[in-house]
C-alpha cells in the first residue's frame, strides 16, 4: 500500500442541486471515505465553495481532483497545503457539570483555550471551539473524564494564504 | 409558447433532423409536437428504448454530430440506461431525453417515476433536471455545447410533464455561456517542443492512436507522423480507422486481441506516443510491466486520463488534431524527411508477417472466410457497425478501413445488442453509404425487435449475423481457461434468422457454403430493404491472438501461422 496522507481540497462550484452528490460520488466509486465536508457560500453569486478532506495515497487523490475538476459544475479545485492555508473547525460540545469541582475545571480549561461557554444550566454547558481540528480534538480530550454528552463538529474549512483568492 | 414547443424548435434550430424515440405519458406533450414540425424533425419510432440510445450513438459515431433519443419516465427511461453507459465509455455524443413525472409529484413515488438523475449521475458527463418551462431551451442548448466539446459524452435530460406544458414566458437566448465549462484544446508548446525532440531523438518510435484522434478529426495529422516520419502507428479498437490499414507502417491493434507486430512494437520502443487513448486495461494487459523500455508522451483532452492508468513522461493536455498539427510544425523545422530506419524496416516486415491468407474453402465456413469476402466487398467509405463477442474482435481484426467514422463498435463497454441499432443510426446520419452490422448470434437476438423499425421506416442495413450457435467469447475463455466446461454458452441452432426477419416484413438468406457467401453478401447490398444474412460459421474458432487477463503483452499466444515463432 503507498502512503496514506490526509487531503484538503477546497472546490469552486456551481451552486446548483445536486453538486454535492456528483463530486461525493466520486469519492465513493473509488472507495473514499470523506471525512469531512462543508459548503458555503463566496464573494461571487451563484458560486459556492466545498471544503472537503480525505485520507488516501497522493496519486489516487490527485486522480480524484482531476476527476472532479472534470464535472461541468466545478470551477476549479486546489489542494490545501497545510503551510500555505489555514484550517479551522467550529466545534460545540456539550459537557456534564457534576460537581462544583468539575465545574470549575471546565470553565478554567474553556478559558486557556479561548472557547467561549454559550449556554449553560446547573447540569450541563455548551463550549464553542473554533480552531485547527488537532487543537480541538485536544479539547475534546480534556472533556473526557467530565462526561460529554453531545458533540457537533462542522469539519474542517480552509482557505489560502497571502493575498491572493482562489479564481 | 408552450415548453414542448419550445424543446422542438430548439433541437430543430440546433441541426437535429431526425431523434429515436418511444413515447409513453410523461412525453405525450413533447412528441405531439412532432406532428406540427413534420417535414422539419422526424422521430423514429424504435421498438424499444435501449435501441433508442444506440441508434442515436451510432449516429453521433458516424456523422460527430449529437445523436437525440427519447424516452418516458421510469421504465422508459431505466430502458435508456444501457445505451447511455455505452456512449460514455466511449465518449460518444448523444442527448437523452427522459420524460418524468411533473415536479409537483416528483419525490413521491408517483406512477413512474424514477430518480433518473441518481441513476444516470455515474454514466453522464452531465445531466440537467429542468425545473420550469423557461429552463427548457437554454438547457438544451448547454447540453449541445456540453455533449460535443472537448472529451465528447452523453447529457441526460430529465423532463417533467409540467415543463414541456407550461408556457415559455422569458425570451429564449441564442447562445449560452458555461463560465464553468472550458475545454482545453491547444496543448502547451514547451510540452509539444519537448515532446518533437524526444521522438527525434527515439530509435525505436511507436504511436498508438485512439478513439479521441477520431473524435478530433485528426487522421491526416496521425497519418502525416506515419507517412513522412515513418513511425510506425498502431490502433486501439476506439482508432480503427484514423490510418488506412491498407499502410505497411499500420501495424494493427494493440491489446488483449492485438496483432501480435503491433504488441510487439509497444513492448520493445523506446518512445511510445499515446494519442487519444486512455490505456485502458484491454489495451495494457499488466500496467506494471508494460511498455518497459520506452518514455511515454500522452496527448489526451482530458487530463484526467493523463496519468490514470500510465505513468507519463510527457504529458500534453489537448485536442489530437491541435497538438499534432503543432507536433508537426515543430518536427518539420529540426527534420524534413525522416528516412527508414532498422525499426521502420524491421515493422514493416514484422507486420507482413502478421497479415496471413484469410481465404479458406474449409467447411462449416470460418469465420475469417466471411471476413475475407467482406473486405474484398467493402468500399471504403462504407460503414461497419458490429456487435460484441468473437465476431467483433475478428473484425476488428480482420477488415480494414481507411478513413475514420467508417468502424463503430461498442469497445469500452462492449455492449451486446448494440450492433443493429447503431447501425441504424449510422444509416440514417449517412443515408447514402451502406451500413454493415457485423454482428453474433446472441448479440443480434439481444434487440432484434429493431427488426421492425427498419421495415416500418424503411431504413437499410447489411445486417451479417456470425451465427456459431454459441455465445462465442465466452465459449472461447471457458475452453481456454475452464477446460471445456461449457457453463451456459450454448444457444443451439433453433432460433431461425431468416425466417424472424421474414416475419418482421423483411428478408434474410441463409449462408452454409464458403463458395455462396459473395453472392449472399451482393443480395443484400443490391436490396432495397434490410435483408438478414443468416451465416452459419465453425462453432469452435477462436479468436487469436489472445493475451491472458491481467498478463503481460508478450504471453499473447495464437494467430497467424506466419508470424509463429518470429516475435517473442
Ligand atoms: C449485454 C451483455 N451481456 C453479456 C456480455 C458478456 N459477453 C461478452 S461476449 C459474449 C458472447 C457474445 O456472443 P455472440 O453475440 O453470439 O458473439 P460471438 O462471440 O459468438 O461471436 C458475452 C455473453 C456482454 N458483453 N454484454
Amino acid at each position: 500500500m503507498t502512503q496514506q496522507h490526509k487531503h484538503i481540497i477546497s472546490m469552486l462550484v456551481e451552486d446548483e442541486p445536486g453538486v454535492m452528490t456528483r463530486i461525493s460520488g466520486l469519492f465513493a466509486r473509488r472507495g473514499f471515505n470523506i471525512d469531512t465536508i462543508t459548503v458555503g457560500k463566496t464573494q461571487t453569486p451563484k458560486v459556492s465553495k466545498i471544503v472537503i478532506t480525505v485520507k488516501g495515497d497522493d496519486r489516487t487523490v490527485e486522480q480524484i481532483e482531476k476527476q472532479v475538476n472534470k464535472l461541468v459544475d466545478v470551477f476549479k479545485t486546489i489542494e490545501m497545503k497545510d503551510d500555505e492555508s489555514v484550517t479551522r473547525e467550529l466545534c460545540l460540545v456539550k459537557v456534564s457539570l457534576s460537581n462544583e469541582k468539575a465545574k470549575t475545571d471546565i470553565m478554567h480549561y474553556a478559558q486557556v483555550y479561548k472557547a467561549p461557554i454559550v449556554d449553560i444550566t446547573p447540569k450541563s454547558a455548551i463550549i464553542q471551539l473554533v480552531g485547527k481540528p488537532q487543537k480541538n480534538d485536544a479539547f475534546l480530550e480534556l472533556m473526557k473524564p467530565y462526561g460529554i454528552k453531545d458533540i457537533s463538529r462542522t469539519g474542517t474549512t480552509a482557505i489560502q494564504r497571502g493575498g491572493n483568492g482562489e479564481k | 409558447m408552450k415548453g414542448s414547443e419550445a424543446i422542438v424548435k430548439t433541437l430543430i434550430g440546433s441541426g437535429v433532423h431526425t431523434t429515436f424515440g418511444f413515447p409513453g405519458g410523461a412525453v405525450i406533450p413533447l412528441f405531439d409536437e412532432f406532428l406540427r414540425f413534420e417535414g422539419k424533425i422526424k422521430n423514429i419510432l424504435v421498438r424499444h428504448e435501449q435501441g433508442a440510445a444506440h441508434a442515436a450513438d451510432g449516429y453521433a459515431r458516424a456523422s460527430g454530430k449529437p445523436g437525440i433519443c427519447i424516452a418516458t419516465s421510469g421504465p422508459g427511461a431505466t430502458n435508456l440506461v444501457t445505451g447511455i453507459m455505452t456512449a460514455y465509455m466511449d465518449s460518444s455524443p448523444i442527448i437523452a431525453f427522459g420524460g418524468q413525472v411533473s415536479m409537483s409529484l416528483i419525490g413521491n413515488d408517483a406512477f413512474q417515476e424514477a430518480d433518473m438523475m441518481g441513476i444516470t449521475l455515474p454514466i453522464t458527463k452531465h445531466s440537467f433536471q429542468i425545473k420550469k418551462a423557461n429552463d427548457v431551451v437554454p438547457t438544451i442548448l448547454k447540453a449541445f455545447r456540453i455533449s460535443a466539446e472537448g472529451r465528447p459524452g452523453p447529457v441526460y435530460i430529465d423532463l417533467p410533464k409540467d415543463c414541456q406544458v407550461g408556457e415559455v414566458t422569458k425570451e429564449a437566448p441564442k447562445k449560452v455561456d458555461i463560465p464553468s465549462f472550458k475545454p482545453v484544446y491547444r496543448g502547451n508548446i514547451n510540452q509539444i517542443k519537448k515532446a518533437a525532440d524526444m521522438i527525434l531523438a527515439a530509435e525505436r518510435p511507436v504511436v498508438i492512436a485512439g478513439g479521441g484522434t477520431i473524435i478530433a478529426n485528426a487522421a491526416k495529422e496521425v497519418t502525416v507522423l506515419m507517412d513522412t516520419f515513418m513511425i510506425p502507428t498502431a490502433t486501439t479498437i476506439m482508432g480503427k480507422g484514423i490510418i488506412p490499414e491498407d499502410h505497411p507502417l499500420a501495424i494493427g491493434q494493440v491489446g488483449m486481441h492485438g496483432r501480435k507486430a503491433a504488441n510487439y512494437a509497444v513492448i520493445n520502443a523506446d518512445l511510445v506516443m499515446a494519442v487519444g487513448c486512455r490505456f485502458s486495461d484491454r489495451i495494457t494487459g499488466n500496467t506494471s510491466s508494460y511498455a518497459e523500455k520506452a518514455k511515454v508522451i500522452h496527448i489526451d483532452i482530458d487530463a484526467a486520463e493523463i496519468g490514470k492508468n500510465i505513468e507519463v513522461d510527457v504529458p500534453i493536455v489537448g485536442d489530437s488534431k491541435s497538438v499534432l498539427s503543432d507536433l508537426i510544425v515543430v518536427m518539420n523545422e529540426k527534420l524534413k524527411k525522416k528516412t527508414e530506419t532498422e525499426w521502420s524496416k524491421r515493422m514493416k516486415e514484422l507486420n507482413q508477417l502478421c497479415r496471413c491468407n484469410m481465404d479458406s474453402k474449409k467447411e462449416p465456413i470460418e469465420p475469417k472466410k466471411l471476413l475475407f469476402e467482406l473486405n474484398r466487398i467493402l468500399k471504403t467509405d462504407d460503414i461497419v457497425v458490429t456487435g460484441v463477442g468473437q465476431h467483433q474482435m475478428f473484425a476488428t481484426h480482420f477488415i480494414d478501413r481507411m478513413k475514420p467514422r467508417t468502424f463503430i463498435t461498442s469497445g469500452g463497454a462492449g455492449t451486446m445488442g448494440f450492433g443493429l441499432p447503431a447501425a441504424m443510426g449510422a444509416k440514417v446520419a449517412v443515408p447514402d453509404t451502406n451500413v454493415f452490422d457485423i454482428d453474433g448470434d446472441g448479440s443480434f437476438l439481444m434487440n432484434i425487435q429493431e427488426l421492425a423499425t427498419l421495415k416500418e421506416e424503411n431504413i437499410k442495413v447489411i445486417p451479417v449475423v456470425f451465427n456459431n450457435s454459441y455465445l462465442g467469447m465466452v465459449r472461447q475463455w471457458l475452453e481456454i481457461y475452464y477446460s471445456k466446461r461449457y457453463s451456459q454458452v450454448k444457444l443451439g441452432r433453433h432460433s431461425d434468422f431468416v425466417k424472424i426477419a421474414e416475419a418482421f416484413g423483411l428478408g434474410g438468406i441463409r449462408v452454409e457454403k464458403p463458395a455462396k457467401i459473395q453472392d449472399a453478401l451482393k443480395e443484400s447490398i443490391r436490396s432495397k430493404e434490410t435483408m438478414v444474412l443468416d451465416v452459419y460459421v465453425e462453432p469452435e474458432s477462436n479468436i487469436l491472438p489472445m493475451l491472458p487477463p491481467g498478463g503481460h503483452l508478450k504471453e499473447a499466444f495464437g494467430g497467424c501461422m506466419n508470424a509463429k515463432g518470429v516475435f517473442f
